[in-house]
């Protein structure tokens, strides 16, 4: 294999990587702040990608399904929060698990009634179509670069507003100690709303986003959702840095994976998370309990 | 006592005396040139019953004696229906395979005044839910609880293999609507499991054929590396490599596994004459969108079964233009049975058939084939396979019959995907059979 193909190959990992990121920082945010195993987080990503299917098609553009799934999936998860998942956060793990679990299985079938089981497809937006050459019979659509560049600055915004916002400080205070939080008179009950909002609304948006590319069809959600917790165990979990270099080494992993080693490309990255594992056993990122 | 019934067994017609054995198929296929036969098995209590003209002479370990005087078989269908089983998906990603196969076996099924052999019949109908872990257990269900006459089914090759495993144990009639796993018409064929479908190493084959004929000399395989993938790309070598060519590469990816940009890469960096690849529904949309995305539709070919293209064109949009496959039907057919079928599906279903529904629906005609010469008595299961076997099935993708494995001996036509239609180009390869590797009927 030449230079030119192994850049080209890593590029297609970090690609990939900022998509999972994108999908699995709403997962971590859930799982560290609030402590919820969300097994529905893949659904969420799904739904995105049908809302983009339906809200294109109704309003001629992905970028107005944008605009308009960003608020609809924020109040999905604000509404989900409220009446469903607030059950769960003094219970233990096997009744989320089951709870959320039950939840995929709800979202599929409801899937199945409003859009059937055929593929679905989403056109990409008329200024971002096109490529760029990479090689005389190889090249790069703009709509990737334009993905890769989105994530990148959503990983940017989700930085700063964690790091140097009083939300962001009251978000990570939460994730230490929530008794503390609300005895300090911090309305804890509203930052849980706010962050499994989020979190579904990051889902929702990876799934309107990677519609165009990835193609929209049933059970789309379970097989990102995987791949999104071997990231957020390998980042450690509920750390967003630990997620954007989780999901890039996941995502460069499985690509040279696939080019070194195609007879076991389907173990690799789990090969690279037991490895993580057994020299940080609580992630990257992790905090050691 | 009635573990001897668990044996085939075997009387003269004439009324003589004869001990009964064991026999195998095999025995029982020549025994019945002789006009000599009789066989029931366990699961047919109730016709030894009905039986009365059959006097059991003695019922031992190993042999019983039968003296035999033929009642006619109208009398002994009797008045229960015949009781038919579909294991298809009705629920998850394949549903929609289901529902298409399930209409139109009905409409077959209905079409003779809704009577099959003379008599009513009913479908029990199980969702198999593509899951091949749940295989056994519903099979089991529709056997032993349901005591279904025939089980139709399944779509997904895995639920097959289990599923026909117990079928020959049981020796339960069974019609494969969809499932192309080849071993179910190879090591695991028997007498009385048919396909209506094809075999996985079917639609691959005559590809090879044709890019030789173009004088296309190189390719890279691209597949699903799982069961229907692998066998899919052995149909392709068979005649691609086995008539000269070069296979300078074989990418397998995960199933069900979506992301192919590092394939694409590859490919773009070996340039072969052309690409072939086995991936279906989501897998064939995403596929056939990122190869034109990477620039890569003008200069390579693309070419598959016809799976990449079948019922996605629309998803694929200008994507798929031009793009040709090779399958054993096309929507745009030109003959007399395929404009009937058609416009009657749309009539009573309100949306246009597919390939599945066309499998589905020479599903129902063999079933009717094989119960109106039996005249409704299902128990006469040697003569039933008999003329299963002899069926000519006019079927809208032109007449076909089977192989000595069940499968069916078809056209392969060369189709090309054009206004986002897959149009017939011409005859890829005529009467191809499935080489049933491994089936020792």
């Amino acid at each position: 294999m030449d230079w030119l193909s192994l850049i080209i190959q890593i590029l297609n990992g970090i690609q990939y990587g900022l998509l999972l990121f994108l999908i699995a920082s709403g997962l971590t945010i859930v799982f560290g702040i609030m402590g919820i195993i969300n097994l529905a987080h893949g659904s969420f990503y799904m739904i995105g990608a049908y809302l983009a299917f339906t809200l294109s098609q109704l309003t001629g553009g992905l970028f107005t399904a944008i605009a308009l799934g960003i608020p609809l999936t924020l109040a999905f998860g604000f509404l989900l929060e409220r009446f469903v998942i607030r059950q769960l956060y003094h219970r233990d793990h096997l009744q989320q698990v089951l709870l959320t679990f039950g939840l995929i299985l709800i979202f599929n079938e409801l899937q199945q009634i409003l859009w059937g089981g055929e593929p679905k497809s989403v056109p990409v937006p008329e200024i971002l179509q096109g490529a760029v050459a990479l090689s005389d019979t190889l090249s790069y659509p703009i709509y990737r670069l334009f993905l890769s560049g989105v994530c990148l600055a959503m990983a940017a915004t989700m930085y700063v507003v964690i790091r140097y916002t009083r939300i962001g400080m009251q978000i990570r205070a939460s994730s230490s100690n929530q008794n503390m939080l609300n005895a300090l008179g911090v309305n804890v009950r509203l930052i849980n709303s706010l962050v499994f909002a989020c979190g579904v609304a990051l889902a929702g948006v990876a799934g309107i986003l990677a519609a165009p590319v990835e193609t929209v069809y049933p059970g789309m959600g379970e097989q990102i959702l995987i791949v999104s917790f071997v990231v957020v165990v390998i980042g450690g979990i509920g750390s967003i840095r630990g997620a954007f270099f989780g999901a890039l080494l996941i995502g460069v992993t499985d690509v040279l994976g696939q080019v070194f080693l195609p007879s076991a490309a389907s173990i690799v990255i789990y090969g690279v998370m037991a490895f993580v594992l057994l020299i940080r056993p609580s992630g990257l990122f992790g905090r050691s309990e | 006592m009635w573990d001897v019934l668990k044996v085939r067994a075997l009387v003269r017609e004439e009324g003589l005396k004869q001990s009964m054995r064991v026999f195998n198929w095999k025995e029982l296929k020549i025994l019945h040139g002789t006009g000599e036969y009789l066989m029931f098995d366990n699961r047919n209590k109730r016709n030894l019953t009905r039986r009365k003209a059959l006097s059991l002479l003695g019922v031992g370990a190993g042999s019983i004696a039968v003296q035999a005087a033929f009642p006619t078989r109208f009398a002994i269908g009797g008045d229960a229906k015949i009781k038919i089983g579909t294991l298809l998906p009705y629920s998850g990603t394949y549903t929609w395979l289901g529902e298409s196969i399930t209409n139109s076996f009905e409409q077959a099924l209905s079409s003779h005044g809704g009577k099959l052999g003379g008599r009513n019949f009913e479908l029990i109908k199980v969702d198999s839910e593509a899951k091949p872990p749940k295989a056994a257990g519903l099979t089991n269900k529709l056997i032993d609880q349901e005591k279904v006459d025939f089980i139709v089914g399944p779509v997904h090759s895995g639920v097959a293999m289990a599923m026909t495993k117990i079928a020959r144990e049981e020796n339960m009639m069974t019609v494969i609507p969809n499932a192309g796993a080849n071993q179910v018409t190879g090591p695991l064929c028997s007498p009385n499991v048919f396909r209506t479908s094809f075999s996985n190493w079917q639609p691959g084959h005559p590809m090879g054929k044709v890019l030789l004929e173009e004088g296309k000399n190189t390719a890279v395989l691209c597949y699903w590396s799982y069961g229907a993938g692998k066998q899919s790309a052995e149909g392709f070598k068979d005649s691609f490599v086995q008539g000269g060519g070069k296979v300078l590469k074989e990418i397998g990816i995960p199933f069900p596994k979506v992301e192919f940009q590092a394939a694409l890469t590859e490919i773009a960096a070996i340039k072969p004459d052309a690409v072939y690849v086995f991936f279906a529904g989501a897998g064939a949309v995403k596929f056939v969108k990122d190869w034109a995305a990477a620039g890569l539709k003008d200069k390579i070919e693309l070419v598959g079964p016809g799976f990449l293209t079948e019922g996605v064109t629309q998803a694929q949009g200008d994507a798929a233009e031009g793009i040709r496959t090779t399958l054993h039907y096309a929507d745009t057919l030109d003959n007399a049975a395929n404009r009937k079928f058609r416009a009657a599906y749309k009539r009573a279903f309100g949306k246009e058939a597919d390939v599945y529904g066309v499998q589905g629906f020479d599903a129902g005609q063999l079933i009717r084939a094989g119960v109106d010469s039996v005249r409704g008595d299902v128990s006469a299961q040697y003569d039933m396979i008999a003329a299963m076997e002899r069926a000519v099935i006019d079927s809208p993708r032109g007449k076909w019959v089977f192989s000595p494995a069940h499968n069916p001996v078809q056209n392969f036509y060369l189709r090309e995907v054009r206004g986002g239609v897959n149009e017939v180009v011409r005859i890829a390869m005529e009467n191809l059979a499935d080489p049933a590797r491994g089936c020792r009927a």
